[in-house]
């Protein structure tokens, strides 16, 4: 297992926690986040609308936007260097040179009056000082690999001329440019219909082997990380709330969060009977976090303890030994240590009698 | 979007243009004036201000018999001028003004608008309510305010007052290109190929200039034709409120000023700068109009 290996981490952060700054008040975006990341992995962040999965990636970068966001706290440590005690310039030398991003929407994400090629070849010369015939030569290369037909015509074609599909095709092309070690795709595929989307991962995957680059996918679709990243991570209200190797994660879920999100997924070996199971309310209130467990509002195996005190990324028993999990229920002595959560009634019961 | 292949923003605007007729004719229109105005030393068969009594008041070719002169086309005026000559010297200083306090106003207010609006808070807050201030006077009025002012001094002086007209045309127009920019600016910062760039290692100053300026450069043009007419219009309004180019210096407006008192007698030297005027306008109304039309993604 790359993680566990001796190679020092790419990435490594540790109790991350940005704030937004707003008239109504503070904002915990995130908060509090930890995680590491060895050269060559692969991660997937995982968790719905509005959990800080953005905020993270951007935070990781130094783009969020101040005012009204700031970093408050924690460390980056990128390729041994704290990215959030850099200077501006030399995060600038980072970005889209040894750590690029992939954004969510192709159509916006590509500036409408300049070619593809001029995109494209803007880091180069600027990371990598090629001059503008090598440039074009490199982005040549590039366009094909990821795929675009008669590459050579349409590198100086603009974005309006190409498809989403195609766009982010460009984006992915763009962010591999500089041969980054680290790339953070933002919901890569979320604006893509479902063929493309297939397309677009399986290109991001077969790409970032063969150039051993690590990255990090952003995503509120359990169904795209699966084939995608060795790890996940559930993030929930600004906090990791359970990580775990991808096969265990699906496999052996320890976190009702992430059984909920489970369960909203279409199964193909469930009768065609079987309901989706939704998870009811909505995240908490980011200005005001309840006390506790931020998820327990929610969350149907709640006891007292949990709106007491809230509970530590721990590991897990009955587990994979790196499987960790914020829940008092699935932790050493809880009370959900045994419970699967596909055969557990208790659920069930309570979607029975509601509808 | 119907085309495929080697089509460009640009070259789908340049082709759009080119389909509207009217736009079309504006742009003949301009270019004559243009070639007019820079081969005027070629061109005009007299010295603009140098005239002969003897022939004052003479009718075009069209006019009276008895009092016109197959030497001078368009007639003289009162003071024995060629009218053609000093028309047609009249469309350099037309063609000055029309340009230079424009490139004056697009470099002032690009600047003031892409700085104001991409970093915002003190920056923008600092500058815009300059710009409120300027924006709040009458423009004419603040322009005949500044000429009459500074009339007198050395800078009154330069090129027969034509300096001073550039100065207080660009002084007091920029804001509204600066205006128009800044909007612009804010409506881009959003857009997420703002922050992809960003993401991309690209400093502000890039951003400002690769990113962002090209995407506001559409208004701007077509600002710039409705501006350059603006500014003309300005100066002939002054020179015949006599606060404009000092005669002998010849201009469209300095025509009208010195021929409007005749008028009765003699209406042809006050009416062909007037047309002159009006045909000038409207070329590049035409032309502006197509512009906007051609660079309008909506269209």
């Amino acid at each position: 297992m790359i993680h566990s290996s001796p190679v020092p981490d790419l990435l490594d952060v540790k109790g991350l926690e940005t704030r937004f700054f707003t008239r109504d008040g503070e904002v915990h975006a995130v908060d509090g986040v930890s995680f590491r990341l060895a050269a060559g992995e692969t991660l997937g962040i995982v968790g719905e609308s509005g959990c800080g999965k953005s905020v993270t990636a951007l935070s990781l970068m130094r783009l969020i936007p101040y005012p009204p966001g700031k970093i408050t706290a924690g460390t980056v440590m990128f390729d041994g260097q704290d990215v959030l005690k850099m200077d501006d310039d030399e995060v600038r030398a980072i970005r889209g040179n040894n750590m690029a991003m992939i954004f969510q929407d192709p159509m916006t994400s590509l500036n409408p009056v300049l070619t593809i090629s001029r995109q494209i070849t803007e880091a180069l010369e600027l990371h990598l000082k090629m001059n503008r015939t090598d440039a074009r030569k490199r982005c040549l290369e590039l366009l094909e690999m990821v795929g675009i037909p008669s590459a050579k015509v349409r590198m100086d074609d603009y974005p309006h001329q190409f498809s989403g599909g195609m766009r982010q095709r460009v984006m992915i092309a763009m962010a591999l440019s500089c041969n980054p070690k680290l790339i953070l795709a933002d919901e890569p595929t979320t604006a893509l219909d479902v063929t493309i989307q297939a397309q677009i991962l399986e290109l991001l995957k077969k790409l970032a082997k063969e150039f051993g680059t690590a990255f990090i996918l952003i995503t509120h679709d359990l169904g795209v990380v699966a084939g995608m990243t060795q790890r996940i991570h559930v993030m929930y209200a600004g906090r990791i709330v359970e990580k775990a190797d991808t096969g265990e994660l699906f496999a052996n879920p320890k976190m009702p969060y992430t059984w909920g999100l489970l369960r909203s997924i279409p199964r193909l070996d469930e009768s065609r009977r079987a309901k989706l199971r939704p998870i009811e309310g909505l995240p908490p209130d980011l200005i005001n976090l309840p006390v506790g467990c931020c998820f327990a509002a929610r969350c149907q195996y709640k006891r007292d303890v949990c709106t007491e005190k809230e509970p530590e990324l721990k590991v897990v028993p009955k587990a994979k030994p790196d499987h960790e999990a914020r829940c008092w229920g699935t932790q050493e002595g809880g009370w959900l240590v045994d419970v699967d959560y596909r055969t557990d009634t208790t659920v069930m019961a309570a979607v029975g009698a509601a509808s | 979007m119907t085309g495929v292949g080697q089509r460009s923003l640009w070259r789908d605007a340049a082709s759009r243009l080119a389909a509207n007729r009217a736009a079309m004719a504006g742009l003949v229109v301009v270019a004559l004036f243009a070639f007019v105005a820079i081969a005027a030393p070629i061109l005009a068969p007299y010295d603009p201000a140098a005239g002969d009594t003897r022939n004052h008041e003479l009718d075009p070719f069209w006019g009276d018999p008895a009092y016109r002169s197959a030497a001078f086309p368009l007639g003289t005026d009162q003071l024995g001028r060629d009218v053609l000559s000093r028309l047609i010297w009249s469309a350099r200083v037309s063609l000055l003004i029309g340009f230079v306090p424009v490139s004056i106003i697009v470099t002032i207010g690009v600047a003031v608008g892409l700085v104001a609006g991409y970093y915002g808070r003190w920056a923008d807050l600092l500058l815009m309510r300059a710009v409120d201030v300027i924006y709040a006077f009458p423009e004419l009025l603040f322009v005949i305010v500044i000429v009459t002012a500074a009339r007198g001094t050395w800078i009154g002086e330069l090129g027969s007052g034509i300096v001073l007209i550039f100065v207080s045309i660009a002084t007091v127009s920029w804001v509204g290109m600066a205006r128009l920019v800044r909007g612009q600016v804010l409506a881009l910062r959003g857009l997420e190929f703002i922050d992809a760039a960003r993401a991309m290692g690209a400093s502000d100053r890039r951003i400002l200039v690769r990113h962002v300026l090209p995407n506001v450069l559409a208004p701007v043009i077509v600002a710039v034709a409705f501006g350059v007419p603006g500014a003309m219009l300005t100066e002939s309004a002054l020179s015949f409120l006599g606060i404009g180019i000092k005669p002998p210096t010849p201009s469209w407006g300095v025509m009208i000023n010195e021929g409007f008192t005749l008028a009765i007698q003699s209406p042809w030297p006050v009416l062909m700068p007037a047309v002159c005027i009006s045909v000038v306008m409207l070329a590049f109304t035409f032309l502006g109009d197509g512009l906007r039309e051609a660079l309008d993604p909506r269209a």
